[in-house]
């Protein structure tokens, strides 16, 4: 199922030319592959992720470390903040809207943003529905826990999806359950890629449409790129998410809460680089010390309300 | 015997070149083996390089890191082909602007007499896809930009292959060829099968 809602035709000189269709969205994603996304605040933060080598910025009012901490209600950047980092450097710049406000991606898509996080960082506006993307010229990322939850993001039009992990607390553990559970899900799919009656219990199951989890069979992967997200704070960790078969890491509080965000910024590009070469994963980490890393939370203290993974339309 | 094409693995759409080209050499009936680059090391081995689309600045900084560019520049001076398509026709540009109105820089590996501009359109909300004819292969394909880059200008020894507003998107200069657009996102195989027959 493939909606084409989100084309604007025009004319330049005397060609007709099309933006934003599913290619070019989808194609997007594709250009980032095997880079890293930092999150950034401000103008400065964003201009020592593009020296270190970062292949995008995503812009928030609030680191997520820092989300966790203030409480209250995170909404989309003040339009300022976004508009001086894109003024400031020339990588892609992406940004977050709150899940299922569609007022705060059109603002973010006439801000002329590259692409939209509609993440569940920022307190979920709407309990029942995401951001219907298929309308949109801008591509979006979302998060996921899941396969099921993956596919049906990329049903409502995401070009790009990315694991939730749990944000702003340093810890990997739940970037590696959720790519877990999405690669499990792959396995099932093509165990029964013969079985047309089986796939469509699957299907049901993920509650996804028969095509997509066909397709999705057929592939073995996801039909988007697919990053890791929440909770990467070292070399090491972004390297690990490389070898479970993500495409590329985003890295939120990770960079500017620890004490080293200029070498650790460049150090996780490189093991992203270069994550199936040991000796240069080594290298990447002998870069940054773990006494500058930032400290973290271990996920068994936080109560179920205070998980961000869990927030959000559920369907 | 088969041919060995590397593909500039620091960072971007390699997987796209890697089965258009694998597509390609079956048209073609010659065998090719995909060798992802990202040793100095591994030059040496190589019939080819695909230079992939990505972020030009993120795999300039690996690039550098690593010593690629230089033994790689020397190795398509001497004559091995090289295809780029968008960020790896930066890569590939003599003389580059970060952005339109910035002056003009060497390129990484200055090695296509051309003036490039990266990101010539705009954001992603400006990438577009057009039409483009390509005489000399007697094809028609989805022009597919993506943030592009625009060609300001080509030099001596460039030969335009194809155009978009005037604006060149295809060049060619001796064993090199650099596309602003995605041909490995497009409908066809055949672009990649012209530079296959560079590999001979």
């Amino acid at each position: 199922m493939l909606f084409e809602d989100g084309i604007v035709e025009r004319m330049w000189g005397s060609s007709r030319i099309r933006h934003g269709t599913n290619r070019l969205k989808r194609g997007f994603a594709r250009m980032v592959k095997h880079g890293a996304v930092f999150d950034v605040t401000n103008a400065e933060q964003a201009a020592i992720a593009e020296d270190a080598g970062a292949v995008a910025v995503m812009v928030l009012d609030k680191l997520p470390a820092d989300i966790r901490a203030a409480g209250g209600v995170a909404r989309m950047a003040s339009v300022d903040a976004i508009e001086a980092v894109m003024d400031h450097i020339t990588i892609p710049v992406m940004a977050k809207c709150r899940i299922g406000h569609t007022q705060e991606a059109l603002l973010l898509q006439e801000i002329g943003i590259d692409m939209i996080d509609e993440s569940e960082v920022l307190t979920p506006a709407n309990e029942a529905a995401h951001v219907w993307k298929w309308d949109f010229t801008v591509p979006f990322v979302n998060g996921c826990r899941d396969l099921g939850e993956a596919l049906r993001r990329v049903e409502e039009g995401a070009a790009m999806i990315r694991t939730k992990g749990e944000a702003g607390t340093g810890n990997v553990a739940e970037a590696i359950r959720h790519m877990r559970m999405v690669n499990m899900g792959i396995r099932r799919l093509q165990a029964n890629l013969d079985d047309p009656q089986e796939l469509m219990i699957l299907a049901r199951e993920m509650k996804v449409s028969y095509e997509l989890a066909l397709e999705t069979a057929k592939l073995g992967r996801l039909p988007v790129v697919n990053f890791a997200a929440g909770g990467i704070a070292t070399p090491a960790d972004a390297a690990m998410m490389m070898r479970m078969g993500v495409d590329g890491v985003f890295v939120g509080s990770g960079i500017y809460k620890s004490q080293d965000p200029e070498v650790r910024a460049e150090a996780i590009v490189y093991a992203v680089a270069n994550w199936q070469d040991a000796e240069k994963v080594l290298e990447a980490q002998s870069m940054v010390s773990e006494k500058k890393s930032m400290t973290g939370i271990d996920i068994q203290t936080l109560a179920e309300a205070e998980k961000i993974q869990y927030r959000g339309a559920q369907l | 015997m088969s041919k060995k094409i590397g593909i500039l693995a620091l960072q971007g759409a390699l997987e796209e070149h890697e089965s258009t080209v694998k597509n390609a050499a079956r048209n073609l009936g010659i065998q090719v083996e995909i060798v992802h680059i990202n040793r100095t090391s591994q030059l040496s081995d190589i019939d080819a390089i695909i230079l992939p689309g990505g972020e030009s600045t993120s795999m300039k900084s690996i690039g550098r890191k690593l010593g690629l560019f230089e033994p790689l520049a020397e190795r398509i001076r001497g004559g091995m082909p090289a295809f780029g398509t968008c960020a790896g026709a930066i890569l590939l540009a003599k003389e580059v602007r970060r952005n339109k109105d910035e002056p003009i820089t060497s390129g990484m590996m200055p090695l296509v007499n051309m003036v490039i501009i990266r990101n010539g359109y705009g954001r992603q909300k400006e990438s577009f896809e057009v039409p483009i004819s390509i005489p000399e292969l007697d094809l028609k394909l989805d022009g597919v930009f993506i943030r592009a880059p625009i060609i300001e200008k080509v030099k001596d020894g460039v030969k335009v292959l194809a155009t978009f507003e005037d604006q060149p998107v295809l060049v060619e200069q001796g064993n090199i060829l650099a596309s602003t657009f995605h041909p490995e996102l497009s409908n066809t195989v055949a672009v990649h099968e012209y530079f296959l027959k560079k590999v001979q």
